[in-house]
């Protein structure tokens, strides 16, 4: 899929997330937009998979280890076909499907359940390991937060990819710099963070996380990087795409009204 | 009778099944020599993967691997494999990947080390989680026939191990059942279900006991979870009269286990033989005397049920 394309479907899936928030009335619009391009490139343009064979063995994994941003991933995967698009507005309703975080038991189309931050990189590291062992040439991706690199596992798990070669895992971390109560600088400060990853032995590049030409080279980038993991460090804006939002920590967990929700939807729709 | 460890009959029977089974693999956490998965990492070195001092990252690993369609057994120290509950939790349990858990060095038994390597809390921490099945094999033989059935169940299991030496309590021809005691003493007055390496003790005081003219039935509960309900009901409301003997904590194991169905069932007294404090460094027999896992201190628990 094209550039154009890819910005057309983001724009789309940005209105699926206000829309599914606004319906269910709690959950977390902020880093659900501040990470959707990264999703759309990766769903839409970089991965092998078949929504209509969802465990196809030789499908690249997808694990998203923010948890709390699953309005995102849901809205991809309903644009993908994996399930109907109403199902969307059944998000954290009684027997939906959609839980408030990702359950693969309810929704298998998910390759693992997250939301307690810090766990996704090594279930991602795992599904690699096994890849790489049965000779598999599946990739997997995993979008990790930039609050949950406040969490010891990430860097347990950050130390093991490396050492066991896995050039097939590419994490993408979505760096919009606020978490749940404030700034992350604030709160505990992460930089230098490239630095950090690349003293971890990986191959650590630094982009534009809203910018799609920047989001497909560095995922081109990665499968051609040989002998370690790739980090994409995708500078985001919290928000990104509604005004009110962006940047603000007042909308990492809060749901916008039904006034809100219109205002929101009318800028992204006006965007061109 | 020969005397083994039941984590170095898990060694041995891992690197067996290794051999049958390609899907397995195994992920240990700098303690390989201790686990005794060393003899599978030897032989497999392809399917062996030592993930450092970091159990956390390795139950993750471990949930990614399955979810890939691999077997995979995690191994360390029951006290630091189980300690990383919250990633048991999230990545294994509510995940429903395919893991098995393996805790050695359970129990105050372990000795020397004292409180910081033993397990007392594994079996209550696991057996909170919906879907996590519990095991802990008494001897050798339980332990391999365990390990066989573990392969081909499909969930997470944690399997409970001890670093120290027990005596066979089972014959050659041994059958695992999940969620089945196993009578290994008959008696007519009293039952001490037990699990574990001090199932030794329990047989040790039904001797006692029958001296002082009192049939103690010895049962081996290695199914911690699910409990065998039928096997309680039957004692509860025959004789009614249970004691429980387990190497763990007196909050969450074996005897909680127990004194729930009895609960349930309104009948039947129970009293509980397990650790009822942080243990201390020191020769494993003088902890279970100073604890009271010893067979004088399971014998007078089943006087006291017998007198009232």
């Amino acid at each position: 899929m094209d550039i154009p394309e890819l910005k057309a479907i983001a724009k789309e899936l940005r209105v699926d997330i206000i829309r599914m928030l606004v319906e269910a009335g709690s959950g977390h619009p902020g880093g659900s937009l501040s990470c959707i391009d990264m999703l759309a490139a990766l769903f839409f343009h970089k991965m092998r998979h078949r929504p209509h064979d969802p465990h196809w063995p030789d499908r690249d994994r997808f694990v998203l280890s923010k948890g709390h941003c699953v309005p995102a991933l849901y809205a991809v995967l309903a644009k993908a076909g994996y399930f109907p698009r109403d199902e969307l507005l059944t998000l954290r309703k009684l027997d939906s499907r959609l839980q408030g975080h990702p359950d693969r038991h309810r929704l298998p189309y998910l390759e693992a359940s997250t939301g307690s931050l810090g766990q996704g990189l090594s279930i991602a590291l795992g599904m690699a390991l096994a890849g790489k062992s049965a000779q598999k040439d599946y990739r997997v991706y995993c979008v990790i937060s930039d609050g949950e690199c406040q969490a010891g596992q990430v860097w347990e798990a950050s130390m093991a990819a490396p050492k066991f070669g896995l050039d097939n895992l590419c994490a993408l971390l979505d760096y919009n710099k606020i978490q749940l109560s404030g700034a992350i600088k604030d709160i505990m400060d992460l930089e230098p963070l490239l630095e950090k990853w690349r003293a971890f032995n990986w191959h650590a590049v630094e982009i534009d996380g809203h910018d799609f030409a920047a989001i497909t080279r560095a995922l081109d980038e990665a499968e051609r990087t040989k002998g370690r993991p790739t980090l994409i460090l995708c500078q985001t804006i919290k928000g990104k795409g509604v005004s009110f939002m962006e940047g603000r920590w007042e909308w990492h967990g809060k749901a916008p009204n039904h006034e809100e929700g219109e205002r929101a939807i009318q800028e992204i729709l006006a965007q061109t | 009778m020969g005397a083994k460890a039941t984590r170095v009959a898990f060694g041995e029977a891992l690197t067996r099944l290794g051999g049958e089974n390609p899907d397995i693999v195994v992920l240990d956490a700098d303690l390989s020599k201790s686990t005794m998965t060393e003899q599978f990492a030897k032989k497999y070195p392809d399917r062996f993967f030592d993930l450092g001092i970091a159990e956390g990252n390795m139950v993750g690993a471990g949930a990614g691997m399955a979810l890939a369609g691999k077997i995979p057994f995690i191994c360390s120290f029951a006290c630091f494999v189980t300690g990383r509950f919250e990633q048991i939790r999230m990545s294994i349990a509510y995940t429903r990947a395919n893991v098995k858990i393996v805790g050695t060095h359970a129990g105050i038994g372990i000795g020397e080390d004292g409180y910081s390597q033993m397990a007392v809390e594994d079996i209550a921490l696991m057996r909170s989680l919906p879907n996590m099945v519990v095991i802990q094999p008494a001897d050798a033989v339980e332990t391999e026939r365990a390990l066989e059935y573990i392969v081909r169940h499909q969930g997470p299991v944690f399997l409970r191990l001890m670093r120290q030496k027990t005596e066979d309590i089972h014959p050659p021809d041994y059958r695992f059942r999940l969620g089945k005691g196993v009578v290994l003493r008959p008696g007519k007055d009293v039952t001490l279900l037990g699990t574990g390496g001090v199932l030794a003790n329990a047989l040790k005081a039904a001797e006692i006991l029958a001296q002082k003219g009192a049939e103690a039935q010895v049962v081996n509960v290695p199914t911690l979870k699910p409990i065998d309900r039928e096997m309680i009901s039957e004692a509860a409301l025959g004789h009614g009269r249970i004691v429980t003997v387990e190497d763990h904590g007196i909050t969450g194991g074996l005897g909680s286990a127990v004194a729930e169905v009895v609960a349930e069932l309104g009948r039947g007294r129970i009293r509980r033989v397990a650790v009822e404090d942080f243990a201390e460094s020191g020769n494993p027999d003088g902890l279970y005397r100073k604890y009271g896992l010893c067979d004088e201190n399971i014998a007078a628990k089943a006087l006291e049920l017998l007198g009232e």
